[in-house]
């Protein structure tokens, strides 16, 4: 189908520059300008509507942007077939008659072209994507038999078995306990050998400064980018945050954020 | 004695045609159905079937009551209405099923409104409601092979993109397949099924054919391929029993059929393993 190609290597994995998303008449996203470098993991936290998931959507060329310009690896989203663009669990049909490994085998669809079957060299991706995420043995369930952890796996497997160079997630911590919330960021961390760039969003910035490389604060407006200790400070997340934040003697709370989020309501209508 | 019962009606040809027809009915709109059913498109379907009532209308007058033209007639018809549908559900600012109730009321009445233009109308508006499956001539039912054949061939050339598209439209973006494109032929596919089963269970019972099967078969198997397999036994089954029902009990052919697949799907939604409803007590 679409040839994978148009990487630059001299190019970051992503280019966002001023960009802008309105949906009648409200601004979404608001002049966002921003780089990564191949490989890293960045948070990307602010309020609920904040425009998380229109950011997303805009990178993986699911959404066209109105104003400003987005280009992965130098060229614009919708000439990759690298960006894996992860659901969020809520939006799945859990009851979908797919095993596993059908769903694993769907990011390969655009590697087998039209009317190509898979062969056997994908059914060994599917099936070694299965195991680096750890459900080798699991690739014959049906997909509503999983755990939500397990769910949330599959997806990575799937975005492996694409042969994605850009993650995109939102929401994948969501709903989780905390065991599988644990698997899937030591999961996300094994990613970095692999020089896949992951981008996620999340309600919880702990989470965030634990186990991100850099943290994105978005509200409409790119409000601080970069380290933990360079975002999460009092008058950044004030900003993003406003009255919600509760800060005490000078400290951040930051665990009475959580109580802001709630599943999948991050969409603008 | 029971190979005699079996036996007996297939010396008549309108029965072996009949038979024929039923299974080849059976099977398209239960592969087709699967989709239908998996993408929550009952209501569709069901308004699909009677806003072809007015197309057809006009080739019974235009053609003096001959039969096999109609074939055309509702192609033609279904496919518009179809494709229509689909734009108008896209672009309107009125929700989808409101605006697919308002059309297919609308195109139903005038179909009635036509056909009742014609002295003989409620025999002949009977046979477009309900079916007409002993009627089907020899060449009707080579059209409806051809074309049920194209749609199956369709289904099984686009099996990994309209599984995609229909599971997760969003990845299948980012896949850069052309979704819209494949949205529209999925829709022209159902439209095709519809042509080609209209005479045997006419306009009223199609979206038995469409969705009862399928849903039955989504009760017992865990996998698309298995669904849309068992989806057609049941529905081909059920169009050979229903048919000899209507032979022997004198019921009305479509009606035997439908009530047929329906009570296949309640023996499956009460004892289908681990899913059904006495399983679960």
């Amino acid at each position: 189908m679409i040839p994978h190609s148009h990487h630059r290597p001299d190019q970051p994995i992503l280019d966002v520059h001023d960009l802008t998303v309105r949906y009648e008449g409200r601004r979404a996203l608001d002049a966002v300008s921003f780089h990564l470098h191949a490989g890293e993991r960045v948070a990307v936290v602010g309020p609920n509507g904040a425009g998380k998931s229109t950011l997303f959507k805009v990178v993986a060329g699911v959404l066209p942007p109105q104003q400003g310009d987005v280009r992965v690896s130098g060229s614009r989203p919708g000439e990759h077939v690298c960006i894996a663009f992860l659901p969020q669990r809520s939006q799945v049909d859990w009851n979908f008659p797919v095993s596993v490994a059908d769903v694993v085998m769907m990011g390969r669809i655009a590697k087998l072209g039209w009317l190509g079957w898979p062969k056997k060299r994908d059914w060994e991706l599917v099936h070694a994507a299965l195991e680096t995420v750890g459900m080798g043995s699991l690739s014959g369930r049906q997909i509503g038999q999983l755990s939500g952890g397990q769910q949330q796996r599959m997806f990575i497997a799937r975005a492996l078995a694409q042969e994605a160079e850009l993650m995109l997630m939102d929401e994948p911590l969501t709903g989780l306990d905390t065991p599988s919330q644990e698997g899937l960021l030591v999961l996300l961390e094994d990613l970095r050998t692999r020089k896949v760039t992951v981008m996620v969003a999340t309600h919880d910035l702990e989470q965030a400064a634990a186990h991100f490389d850099r943290i994105l604060l978005l509200n409409h407006r790119l409000i601080a980018f970069g380290t933990a200790a360079e975002v999460l400070r009092p008058e950044t997340l004030l900003e993003a945050y406003g009255g919600r934040l509760k800060v005490r003697d000078g400290q951040v709370d930051l665990v009475g954020l959580d109580d802001t989020c709630c599943e999948g309501d991050d969409h603008v209508h | 004695m029971f190979i005699e019962w079996l036996l007996n009606p297939l010396s008549y040809p309108f029965m072996q045609r009949g038979l024929a027809a039923v299974i080849l009915v059976g099977v398209v709109c239960a592969v087709v159905g699967t989709y239908v059913v998996l993408r929550g498109m009952a209501f569709f379907g069901d308004a699909l079937a009677h806003t072809i009532l007015p197309g057809v209308a006009v080739g019974y007058l235009v053609g003096g009551g001959a039969r096999e033209p109609l074939f055309w007639w509702a192609l033609g018809t279904s496919v518009a209405a179809s494709l229509g549908i689909g734009a108008i559900t896209k672009h309107a600012r009125i929700k989808e099923d409101t605006a697919i109730g308002i059309i297919f009321a609308g195109m139903f009445a005038l179909g009635i409104a036509i056909i009742s233009t014609v002295r003989s109308y409620a025999v002949d508006l009977s046979h477009f409601l309900f079916g007409d499956v002993l009627g089907v001539t020899g060449r009707s039912l080579g059209l409806m092979a051809v074309f049920g054949g194209l749609v199956l061939l369709a289904i099984l050339a686009f099996y990994k993109e309209f599984m995609t598209i229909s599971f997760d439209p969003s990845l299948a973006m980012t896949l850069r397949l052309p979704v819209g494109l494949l949205n529209n032929l999925l829709l022209a596919l159902i439209a095709v099924t519809v042509a080609v089963a209209m005479q045997t269970v006419g306009v009223a019972l199609m979206v038995a054919m469409l969705v009862t099967p399928a849903a039955t078969a989504s009760l017992l198997t865990r996998r698309l391929p298995y669904t849309m397999a068992l989806a057609a036994v049941l529905a081909g089954l059920a169009g050979v029993v229903g048919l000899y029902v209507s032979y022997y009990a004198g019921i009305t052919s479509g009606s035997a059929i439908v009530l047929t697949a329906t009570l296949f799907f309640l023996l499956a939604f009460l004892f289908a393993p681990q899913r059904g409803l006495l399983w679960k007590k």
